[in-house]
């Protein structure tokens, strides 16, 4: 590795390839940045704004800067865990997260990363909307009481599956949703399957595989485990 | 000068369940022999634990359960009125929880269904006996209706780490809580 | 014709390609009424893209309607300016006439009647669109006429034309207004100087954009023309911003329709200078009005041989399509605008890579406001040093500002750059005035003491908007009308913005149902904090300037409305209880919650 291609991550030197992101050096390293929307196997969303960091004195995404050689980033400061707090907060009132009845609990990264926050309560006023669930396929049910639209859905299904299913559409904070491709609007009139990709990729308890139930016990799901900001998967070259 | 500063007397504390199920009572029940360690440092005011029926001054409110009728916020506004600190255990209290499952359906058609439905036509419909407390049109979280200090969510939250958050506001710490002391279910 | 037969040829005329999606859908509608599930299948297969894909686009629009609609549809314009020439009470007239509830459709699918973003009308509101056509100048007796015309269900074309009558309203001319030029003129003048030499001109003139950012337009076409195509296809684009969505920003709505020869010429200029062939002007939807003279227009010059191949002679080739938006603001942000003109929702994209390397169908893209375009008329026919000799050092040239609000001259002023507030306020004819909002919602809110403060890059940059608010005027309820309109605009794509622009409309209901306190002030404030540094894209960074600016500017219009020092509820306690009040038909004392205040 090229000594100079290195940045600063809370004081932290973060060695990088010309090319690669902040959030991509970062995980290269084994050094937790926030995050929900971006997942390394897949194109950057930007979408969540949970990864945002001060660069040089300036918020920014994580995900979508390209790292430069001697960048300043704080990332792990108070005042940037506090705005992403806040931003929790948001994905938690305006939609409907009930963990106690969420069979993603404990494996959930929007749960997790609450919890490395710190987030002792929803903070604002509940929005309880009114959100469609989907039981119609015979493998997989879709409750989007719990959609977060980060949009990997979409893009598994279009880059791996190959199928299109789910895309992003609607506008502002009742319209933004996300829609099946067939017009019953239903899951079931679709080619899903529950062995796709776009059927595991689900951060929340959106997709779920059906007749699986809370099939590990407390005290042993991902999250019990260790906090999600000791599990950064670090990718061996 | 450095030196501790002693709580010259027993902390007062006042505990509610409203719209909850009090699980949450039971987890702090199951601090266990800590119970007793904690009842050096503080005294029951109002609570299901003692018989006192209303609230007085109190340092500290504990209130599990959201806010589904009249009577809840009634004595939410008691405690807020009366207590230094007021806690919001467990998730309920926190966003409602379970009862806040309610909140997509028309209050009017939930009452309709519940009692005036063929087979229960026999009870005689909707009560409306002045007695009893009028359910809200939709059920909130305690901070939507007062300012709440602190929070401790779970479903309920584990005896642990009541005791932890407990013992740090006894002590005048801002409370925190580690790994596997902070869930929501 | 049946629909289906009616699609198939809405979709030949557009060659079944899915990056006019916009249009295909447009005009399907124009002629349905609404987008049914079965339109939007067959429009999908046609253009082979997936149907979630279509219906994305479909339901991000706000004047496309995947629901039926009313036959005769009324969107009253909302914006403050509308509001303060009794917009509220003449659509409740409408309204109760009708028996109608803002936002439903009637029960016999005649009519609705709601409010819809900024229609650019602010100088002569109120105003209002029916079936996708502007009517200003909105009284108590023409509303009881439209009700008459709308139950007796006479076609909106045959209603009095005078209705439909749009004012230019041109209060001050300076160089641009007062050009003199003759079509082509402008454009001979550039060929003449050739690319490079234009592209030197339009540095040297030191001209800057207009709609709103104030990048350096010869940085923007340099960077263009240097960049390489991509692909099989390689291609650069030229695009004008005519999406002028910014509430009471109307002098490209004047631009477009009396120099609208200025504007096709500019955009020409630019593609001589970027090296495109191809010239895109995205109109927004609420200036239908203006498609088919515009249309004509293009058809003139290309009569004139200002457009199309061999122009004027020369080997120059370029031509210029014009497509519709559909009502939504954020499709001006440049990089949303190229999303909606490739047929998607209009949602900002990720940048780097800005349009200029990577924008319309992935090419390089030069996007322009239809002022700037026009003023490199000016540049390419009297040259930099004439151009630069307007204005100040920063900012060369002359600036358009759409003048509206409590004014007796309502209009468009040019000014040369440099000139103060109070001089428009001046000339405007305003008096007792108390604020002026410059540059819309997302610019600045001065008071009395900032107004010797002049119209330039360098103090106060404006893309043209200026309304005039006098001593009566609240200006709490300015801020909530502005709050209320980034929460409708907002596209929902970041968390930030999506929850965070509701969550300030909320609260600045909140207070203005008096259930407001200190504590609601500093969440606007936290709010501000978190939206400003970490949204996406424009919109949600200055979405809460309006409110920011109005609480240091004109706090006691917030604090006379506080209810106490504590914190109190969003929602009326005793309300909530009035469902069960009417199943019970209980009203004892036990029924109700006694008076907050005193609880
Ligand atoms: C939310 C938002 C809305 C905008 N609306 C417009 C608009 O209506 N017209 C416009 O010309 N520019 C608008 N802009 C600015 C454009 O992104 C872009 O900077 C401009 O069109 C560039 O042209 P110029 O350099 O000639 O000013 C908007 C920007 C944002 C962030
Ligand atoms: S999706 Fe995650 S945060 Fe939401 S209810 Fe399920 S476990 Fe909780
Ligand atoms: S359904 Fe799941 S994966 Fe898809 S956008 Fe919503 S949260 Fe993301
Ligand atoms: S800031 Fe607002 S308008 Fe911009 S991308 Fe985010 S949600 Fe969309
Ligand atoms: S992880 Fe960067 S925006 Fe979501």
């Amino acid at each position: 590795m090229n000594a100079t291609t290195t940045f600063h991550l809370d004081g932290e030197e973060i060695p990088f390839t010309p090319g690669q992101t902040i959030m991509q050096a970062a995980v290269a390293a084994g050094t937790y940045i926030p995050h929900l929307c971006w997942h390394p196997d897949f194109q950057v969303n930007g979408s969540c704004k949970l990864c945002t960091v001060k660069v040089n004195g300036r918020f920014g995404s994580s995900c979508t800067m390209e790292a430069q050689v001697g960048m300043e980033v704080e990332n792990r400061t108070a005042e940037i865990d506090d705005k992403r707090r806040t931003l929790l907060q948001m994905l938690f009132v305006e939609g409907n997260h009930f963990c106690p009845s969420c069979e993603k609990s404990g494996d959930c990264s929007l749960q997790a990363t609450a919890y490395e926050l710190k987030m002792m309560s929803p903070h604002f006023d509940m929005f309880y909307p009114d959100r469609p669930v989907d039981a119609s396929h015979p493998d997989v049910l879709l409750d989007f009481n719990r959609c977060i639209m980060c949009g990997l859905c979409v893009a598994a299904s279009r880059d791996v599956d190959g199928k299109n299913v789910f895309y992003m559409g609607g506008r502002g904070l009742l319209g933004r949703r996300v829609h099946i491709s067939s017009e019953s609007g239903r899951l079931a009139d679709t080619g899903f399957a529950v062995t796709d990709r776009a059927a595991s990729i689900c951060p929340v308890g959106v997709i779920l595989p059906k007749r699986r139930g809370f099939a590990v016990p407390i005290g042993q799901r991902k999250y019990d485990l260790a906090p999600i900001s000791e599990q950064v998967k670090v990718k061996t070259p | 000068m450095n030196a501790p500063i002693a709580p010259p007397r027993k902390l007062r504390v006042a505990t509610a369940s409203l719209a909850g199920c009090f699980g949450c009572h039971m987890s702090i029940l199951d601090i266990d022999e800590r119970i007793l360690k904690l009842l050096d440092l503080i005294e029951f005011d109002r609570s299901p634990l003692t018989d006192i029926k209303h609230c007085g001054p109190c340092d500290l409110g504990i209130i599990e359960g959201g806010l589904c009728n009249a009577e809840n916020v009634h004595v939410l506004r008691e405690f807020r009125k009366n207590c230094k600190i007021l806690l919001a255990l467990g998730a309920c209290a926190i966003n409602g929880g379970l009862p806040a499952q309610r909140n997509h359906l028309d209050l009017r058609d939930v009452l309709e269904e519940v009692y005036q439905t063929e087979y229960l036509v026999t009870h005689g419909g909707i009560p409306n006996d002045p007695e009893l407390p009028l359910p809200l049109n939709k059920v909130h979280p305690l901070h939507e209706v007062v300012k709440v200090d602190y929070f401790l969510p779970g479903c309920p939250p584990p005896a642990d780490a009541i005791w932890k958050l407990l013992t740090d506001l006894l002590a005048g710490r801002t409370p925190n809580l580690g790994h596997g002391l902070l869930h929501y279910d | 014709m049946s629909e289906t037969d009616l699609i198939d040829a809405v979709l030949d005329r557009h060659r079944r390609d899915g990056t006019r999606l916009m249009q295909i859908l447009r005009e399907i509608q124009e002629q349905l009424g609404w987008l049914s599930p079965a339109t939007l299948t067959a429009i999908a297969g046609a253009i082979a893209w997936p149907r979630a894909k279509v219906e994305g686009t479909a339901d991000f629009y706000s004047f496309f309607y995947t629901r039926p609609m009313g036959r005769f549809r009324v969107l009253w314009s909302d914006n403050i300016t509308d509001r303060m020439l009794g917009s509220s009470d003449l659509m409740s007239a409408m309204c109760k006439k009708l028996w109608l509830e803002p936002g439903r459709v009637s029960e016999d699918g005649l009519v609705s009647v709601d409010t819809t973003s900024c229609t650019g009308m602010c100088d002569q509101g109120p105003a209002l669109l029916v079936n996708s056509r502007a009517v200003t100048r909105m009284t108590q007796a023409r509303v009881g006429e439209m009700v008459s015309l709308i139950r007796s269900e006479t076609p909106v074309a045959e209603w009095p034309a005078e209705w439909f009558a749009i004012e230019d309203n041109i209060r001050r001319k300076d160089i641009l207004l007062d050009h003199g030029l003759v079509p082509g003129q402008a454009l001979a003048a550039a060929l003449e100087r050739g690319p490079q030499g234009m592209l030197a001109e339009i540095k040297s003139a030191r001209l800057r954009g207009r709609g709103g950012a104030g990048f350096s337009t010869g940085q923007k076409w340099e960077a263009c023309r240097s960049a390489a195509g991509h692909g099989a296809d390689p291609a650069r684009y030229v695009v004008c911003n005519a999406d002028e969505g910014e509430p009471g920003t109307f002098k490209d709505r004047v631009l477009l329709n009396s120099y609208s020869s200025l504007v096709f010429e500019g955009m020409s200029i630019a593609g001589l200078v970027v090296g495109a062939k191809k010239g895109l002007l995205y109109l927004r939807g609420e200036y239908r009005y203006l498609l088919e003279p515009l249309q004509a227009a293009l058809e003139a010059r290309r009569r004139a041989n200002l457009l199309g191949s061999n122009i004027l002679g020369t080997a120059f080739e370029f031509d210029i399509e014009i497509h519709l938006g559909a009502g939504a603001y954020i499709c001006g942000e440049e990089s949303a605008l190229i999303e909606s003109l490739e047929g998607k929702p209009g949602r900002p994209r990720i940048r780097p890579p800005f349009p200029v390397t990577r924008g319309y169908l992935d090419q390089p893209t030069t996007v322009n406001n239809v002022e700037t375009l026009a003023a490199a008329c000016l540049i390419a026919t009297h040259g930099s040093d004439w151009y630069a000799a307007h204005g100040t050092e920063k900012s060369t040239g002359s600036k358009i500002l759409s003048v509206s609000g409590d004014c007796e001259r309502p209009g468009i002023y040019e000014y040369p750059y440099g000139t103060t507030v109070r001089q428009v306020l001046e000339d405007c004819g305003a008096s007792d005035y108390q604020a002026v909002q410059i540059s819309g919602p997302s610019g600045i809110c001065l008071a009395e003491a900032e107004f010797d403060r002049r119209i330039a890059f360098e103090d106060i940059p404006t893309a043209g908007a200026f309304m005039v608010f006098d001593e009566t005027r609240d200006m709490f309820e300015v801020a909530r009308n502005f709050a209320h309109f980034f929460a409708h605009e907002s596209c929902g794509f970041c968390t930030p913005c999506r929850v965070g622009t509701t969550l300030v409309r909320n609260l600045m209901d909140k207070i203005a149902r008096k259930h407001g306190s200190p504590y609601d002030i500093d969440e606007l404030f936290k709010l501000h904090r978190l939206l400003q540094g970490a949204s996406h894209c424009g919109l949600g960074n200055s979405a809460c300037n309006p409110v920011f600016d109005t609480l240091n500017k004109f706090r006691p219009a917030y604090e006379h409305r506080l209810m106490s020092l504590n914190y109190e509820p969003a929602f009326d306690l005793d309300a909530a209880l009035s469902q069960a009040r009417q199943m019970t038909g209980r009203d004892d004392a036990g029924a109700h919650f006694p008076d907050e205040a005193e609880a």
